[in-house]
This record gives structure tokens, C-alpha cells and sequence, in this order.
């Protein structure tokens, strides 16, 4: 799942500051997961906002709507009335979330209420890891299920660098891990298909060759 | 501001707080009218937004009031009130009404003078800190909300 944490409160409140009336849109996929914008959230950012702005002399109206993804059309299709009322929208999705709602109500001004972190998932309640680097070709057949990628610090396909110590990367204070990988390969019977040195990656396929577009032909259905 | 009277809402466990305040009515003990009780399943039933809404409704304190830590009757819902009683701290400090005015308190079925202390603590707090800022008019160069320049402009 996407992982996103929000924003701080003063930051938000200084992006709102301008408005009388908002639609804080929260997004039942990934981020309510993460705990970051689900409908809890949406109601606890919205008292927030309103306490804050009952204190002065421009309080705050605000609406909560919660859809089931903010990345699809037919989703946000269903708050159109909602995001006609408002005066902008506060998405608490992913960027992904706030970019499809900008798009799609084109007249409001739209506020991303998170920061968007990485592809990963919880490992325990309260701590999220990444897990994917969206490389856009995937080689976790190679290291029995472990991704160098996103979880190197060097993103190193052929590892461990000479900064791996007791299990430990030098870079940050994060498992080494190749040394998890190779320990994973052994455990496997695998350490073989660790001789193979792995050529260069294709990173054209990843982000640094544009934004990525997918087109399946198969699943369209014509007008 | 002497005579102002807080509105406390209190959130009582019913397997602790609101037994001993039943014990407390049963001893006799005195303990300030301030303080609105409400009856919960477990204090892990309170929720930030339960608390948040309190004072927008005009709470000028809030506290919850659950079992001994290890003594919880769901194993750990004293454990999570008093996480999200930590994190509703945090809010009330950034929106300016304080994280004073919210606390967590643990005490068993049979700590009824336990309980009337409780309350004669928190309406002493509560007073000295005067009306929460939703219920009093401040000054709006007193808040943290000052637009950034041509942020937000459509």
C-alpha cells in the first residue's frame, strides 16, 4: 500500500487560512490503513481546524465526506455536490488522491492535507517499512523475495558493499539488507544463484525514464 | 474569574471509575459538581474525536478515567486510552486550547476517596486555567493561523 503521513497541523491550518468553507475528503484505501486520512482522521483534522478558528473572527464550516478511493472517477463522481458547496477541498489521500480530485473538479483549490512516503506495509501496529522501489522491473526472483532496490541504501544489485557491519548498513541505522538476503539464499539452499553477478539495471523502466504510463488494450471497453 | 465554574466531562470505565464513584456516593465523600460523568464500556472505547468533541460542545476540561494499568477487564484498553489521551494533548496544544485541560487517570472499583480526589484535582486545575479559549473571545494575532502570502489563492 501507498504509506503517508499528514501534514503538520500548522501547515495545513496556514493553507486553509484563506477559507471559510471546506470539504475535508478522506480515502478509504491505503491511508486509512496507515492511519493518515480514513474517516477518523478526516473528523479528527476537521474539530481541529474548526476549534482553531472559532477562537478568532472567521470560523471555519467544514464538510467530511470519505470515499472509497480518490484515484477512480466513479468514486469522486459521487461527492460532486459536496465539492460544489465548498470553497476547496482538503484531500487527505495520497498524491495520487490529491492530483485526481484536482483534476476532476477543476474550478476548486485543492489542498494535499499528507506527505505521501513510500510502497510498503506495516510490519507492526505503528511502524510502516518500504518495501517496493517501483523499479518497474521486478527481480525478487533473484533474491529470494527481497528487494535491494528499495531496501539497499545504495539500491546495490550486486551486494553487500564494504559499509555492511554485523548486519547493519552504514548509511542509516537500518538492517543491511544483502546481509538478509544472503542469510535468506542460505537458508534457501540457494547461495548458488548468489555467484551470478547481476548486470546493470534498466532504469529507464523505473522513474528516471519519465512518468510511466500503462495501457492494457485488453480490459478497454469501447464508448 | 473567581466565580467561574468549570465544565468537566469525565469518561469513566465502568469496571473502575464508575464503580468507585459509586463508592464515593456511598461513602459520602464530597466532590465538586463540576464534573459530568459519563459511563464507558472501557476507557479504550475513548476516542480522540469523543474528546475533541467535547470541547467543541463546550467541555473546559475532559479527563478519562480507567482501570490500573495490567487490570484492564479487555487486557489493554487502558493502554490504548492512555495513547490516545497523549495524542489528543498534542492536538489541543497545536489548536491553542492546551493539552492541560485533557488527562488520564487510573484507579480500581474500590478507590471511591481515590475518585472524589480525582475530582476535586482536576476542577482546581481546570479553574486555574480559566475558560477553555472556545468559550471566551481571544484576540485573533493571538492565533496560529496567518494566511501565507498568495497561498491559497484560487
Amino acid at each position: 500500500m501507498i504509506i503517508a503521513e499528514q501534514k503538520p497541523f500548522e501547515e495545513i491550518a496556514k493553507m486553509t487560512a484563506n477559507f471559510d468553507k471546506v470539504l475535508l475528503l478522506g480515502c478509504n484505501e491505503c491511508v486509512t490503513v496507515c492511519l493518515a486520512g480514513g474517516e477518523k482522521e478526516v473528523g479528527v483534522l476537521a474539530a481541529s481546524l474548526r476549534m482553531l478558528r472559532k477562537q478568532g473572527d472567521r470560523p471555519l464550516i467544514t464538510l467530511e465526506e470519505t470515499v472509497t478511493r480518490q484515484c477512480e472517477w466513479e468514486y469522486l463522481d459521487q461527492i460532486e455536490k459536496l465539492a460544489e458547496e465548498a470553497e476547496c477541498i482538503i484531500s487527505m489521500a495520497c498524491g495520487v488522491g490529491v492530483q485526481f480530485v484536482a483534476e476532476r473538479f477543476p474550478d476548486k483549490w485543492v489542498i494535499p492535507a499528507l506527505n505521501t512516503k513510500s510502497a510498503g506495509g506495516s510490519v507492526k501496529h505503528g511502524i510502516w517499512e518500504e518495501r517496493c522501489g517501483l523499479c518497474g522491473e521486478c527481480i525478487l526472483y533473484k533474491t529470494g523475495g527481497v528487494c535491494p532496490v528499495a531496501r539497499c541504501s545504495k539500491r546495490i544489485l550486486n551486494g553487500p558493499c564494504g559499509g555492511s557491519q554485523n548486519g547493519k548498513c552504514e548509511v542509516k541505522d537500518v538492517d543491511c539488507i544483502w546481509d538478509q538476503i544472503y542469510k535468506r539464499m542460505a537458508a534457501l539452499g540457494r547461495m548458488d544463484w548468489l555467484m551470478e553477478i547481476e548486470p546493470e539495471k534498466d532504469w529507464s523502466k523505473a522513474r528516471d525514464g519519465g512518468p510511466r504510463k500503462l495501457i492494457r488494450e485488453d480490459v478497454m471497453i469501447s464508448e | 474569574m473567581s466565580d467561574f465554574q468549570p465544565k468537566i466531562v469525565a469518561f469513566c470505565c465502568y469496571y473502575c471509575a464508575y464503580s468507585a464513584a459509586d463508592l464515593a456516593g456511598s461513602m459520602r465523600l464530597q466532590y465538586p459538581p463540576t464534573v459530568r460523568m459519563i459511563e464507558q464500556p472501557c476507557s479504550g472505547r475513548i476516542d480522540i474525536r469523543l474528546i475533541l468533541q467535547a470541547f467543541e460542545d463546550g467541555a473546559d476540561g475532559v479527563y478519562v478515567a480507567g482501570c490500573l494499568e495490567g487490570d484492564c477487564h479487555f487486557l489493554k484498553g487502558n493502554y490504548r486510552a492512555k495513547l490516545r489521551v497523549a495524542q489528543a494533548k498534542k492536538i489541543l496544544d497545536d489548536v491553542g486550547i492546551g493539552g492541560d485541560r485533557v488527562e488520564m487517570y487510573n484507579l480500581s472499583g474500590s478507590m471511591g476517596p481515590r475518585f472524589a480526589e480525582i475530582a476535586h484535582e482536576m476542577h482546581e486545575r481546570i479553574k486555574k486555567l480559566g475558560p477553555s479559549p472556545l468559550n471566551r473571545k481571544v484576540e485573533p494575532s493571538q492565533l496560529n493561523c496567518e494566511a501565507e502570502p498568495a497561498a491559497g489563492q484560487q
